[in-house]
């Protein structure tokens, strides 16, 4: 990619981050950390695509990218497992709490 | 040419979708749409991903997404709530790994690439690797494979060469144009080795900002791979999270007022107590659940504040029982919440939503800490730093400085503690020879039932 547009993507994208999150109340930091680290689970996506340039006749390339593609697989799913299970629990006592009232 | 711009389109709309997800993620009343907002975009973008012309090794892409989210998803709806953070740490570990695999198999391809792109080549490398195995760290210890605090000597100067020495390593395979295998293993090693070495020596209650730094080291390594890739959805959503998580870190730092450059270079041992030889004056004493359970039914405000401990003995449920059953005896109850308890900020937040705690009876540090003056009892159960007054007083302490919930001022004071060891990071606590502290000894579990069953005795 172009370098200097690199670069611009990538102070936007610093700037957006940075702004999404600010105020977010400390009872959501555990879930929000989860929910970053699917969000970086897209890693998913490249290991994905080295594999798929790996040259089939090198194990080497094969085992590595094979590795890579199995970690981000996994990152994703269990991110999104673990952070869907958190908020899940504050959705069901919410219910819980307007169904008593 | 068509397939190019359907898989364009459709990382860009992932894009939009993550940032969304993330920021709907920030709010109580939204977050649960935005992890699903976000996850259908994670489908999305790896389904169209098979898209891409000319991709090779289809078969063994599909085993490993297989087997690799299997065996996550599986573990991930399987592992008990109180052990969430060390999940968090390997599935994040999990990631920077991906990450310095990509980075590998670059490598090794032997691929040519400008000076910019070869250098974020191997920055993204070292941090994905660094996140890798400093996460694999994090997770023994939060899953006590690993008990204590390792620290080597001459630690700093350790870091110090070895991340001179890794960046030295890699730019030099970065640069050359065709690195041996051996060069390229060794620079992996050297990273690995640094994540490892950075990561050791962190305990107690730094941990929480640790995983959060290494979560943003992953989103920044991702982000990398996503420059050295082409690859603008990888940007976009790896450099949002590095910039989230980084702010996230230092929020979590400033909770506990430690710059984030001592939680690295000068990590809470325990020793600067144990050696200068101030020794806390005072005898430990205890009191029997039944002593506990009077206390707290004929007083008119408890406040309950849960630490680790709690967690472990998997106590939130006992607790909250407890609680409830204070209050229908008249006996007012809180809930307080010190930002960094338990081994995640929110982790008790957590952990007490799912007993069934109403979130208007949790209280912040900041909200709760005047109260604890008129309070007749504060009941500590697990939780050790966060409440030690030397974080006040004793300059010399390694958490001199740190704000803690002045449980010490309350009337009484019970501490439901398993062991008469220091806590997890080692330091002596005074609270617990101060003239108004009682010890309650035993897994929370086992006391809490205890008491439950003296404050229904006493109701008759």
């Amino acid at each position: 990619m172009e370098g200097f547009t690199a670069l611009y993507i990538f102070m936007l994208a610093a700037f957006t981050g940075y702004e999404v999150i600010s105020r977010v109340p400390v009872i959501l930091h555990t879930p929000l950390m989860s929910g970053s680290n699917f969000i970086h689970g897209v890693v998913l996506v490249g290991a994905m695509v080295a594999l798929g340039k790996a040259d089939p006749d090198e194990p080497l390339q094969l085992v590595i990218g094979f590795l890579a593609v199995f970690l981000g697989a996994a990152n994703a799913a269990g991110g999104y497992v673990v952070t869907e299970r958190m908020l899940a629990m504050f959705k069901t006592r919410k219910t819980t709490q307007g169904g008593a009232q | 040419m068509t397939s190019n711009w359907f898989v364009n389109t459709s990382y860009f709309v992932a894009a939009v979708v993550f940032i969304i997800g993330l920021k709907a993620m920030s709010s109580p009343v939204t977050a649960r749409k935005g992890i699903v907002w976000a996850g259908f975009a994670m489908v999305g973008a790896t389904v169209v991903t098979f898209f891409i012309p000319g991709l090779n090794n289809i078969g063994l892409m599909v085993l490993a997404i297989v087997l690799g989210g299997g065996v996550a998803w599986w573990s991930g709806k399987i592992v008990k709530m109180t052990d969430m953070p060390q999940m968090v740490a390997i599935y994040n570990g999990m990631g920077g790994g991906a990450a310095a695999g990509i980075a590998a198999v670059e490598l090794v391809k032997g691929v040519p690439h400008n000076a910019i792109t070869s250098t974020l080549l191997v920055l993204g490398a070292i941090i994905g690797s660094v996140a890798f195995s400093g996460s694999c760290v994090a997770f023994a210890k939060l899953q006590g494979l690993m008990t204590k605090a390792i620290r080597l000597p001459q630690q700093n100067n350790i870091n110090f060469f070895l991340t001179l020495l890794t960046f030295g390593v890699g730019l030099t395979v970065g640069y050359s144009s065709s690195p041996s295998g051996f060069e390229i293993f060794l620079f992996f090693a050297l990273a690995l080795a640094l994540g490892a070495v950075l990561v050791l020596p962190i305990g107690g209650a730094d941990m929480p900002v640790v995983i959060s730094l290494l979560n943003a080291f992953t989103g920044l390594a991702v982000g990398f791979k996503g420059f050295v890739l082409g690859n603008p959805a990888l940007i976009v959503a790896g450099i949002v999270v590095g910039a989230s998580g980084m702010l996230l870190t230092q929020l979590m730092a400033k909770a506990m007022n430690r710059p984030i450059r001592n939680i690295i270079f000068s990590p809470i041992t325990g020793e600067a107590v144990a050696s200068d030889g101030t020794e806390v004056q005072g005898s430990i004493r205890d009191l029997s659940p039944l002593d506990a359970a009077s206390l707290m039914r004929y007083g008119q405000k408890v406040i309950v504040v849960p630490g680790y401990g709690m967690a472990v003995a998997g106590a939130q449920h006992k607790v909250w029982e407890m609680a409830q059953l204070l209050e229908e005896g008249g006996v007012e109850v809180k809930f307080a919440i010190h930002p960094v308890a338990g081994r995640m900020p929110g982790h008790m937040n957590v952990l007490l939503a799912e007993a069934g705690v109403p979130y208007d009876k949790i209280f912040d540090l900041e909200e709760i800490n005047a109260d604890f003056a008129q309070a007749d009892v504060a009941l500590v159960i697990g939780a050790n730093d966060v409440v030690n007054p030397v974080a006040r007083t004793d300059k010399s302490s390694p958490i001199y400085g740190m704000p803690i919930l002045n449980a010490d001022m309350a009337q009484n004071v019970i501490v439901v503690k398993r062991g008469k060891g220091a806590g997890y990071s080692g330091i002596e606590n005074a609270l617990f020879y101060k003239d108004n502290c009682r010890m309650l000894y035993g897994s929370a579990q086992d006391v809490i039932g205890q008491v439950i069953t003296h404050v229904k005795e006493l109701e008759v």
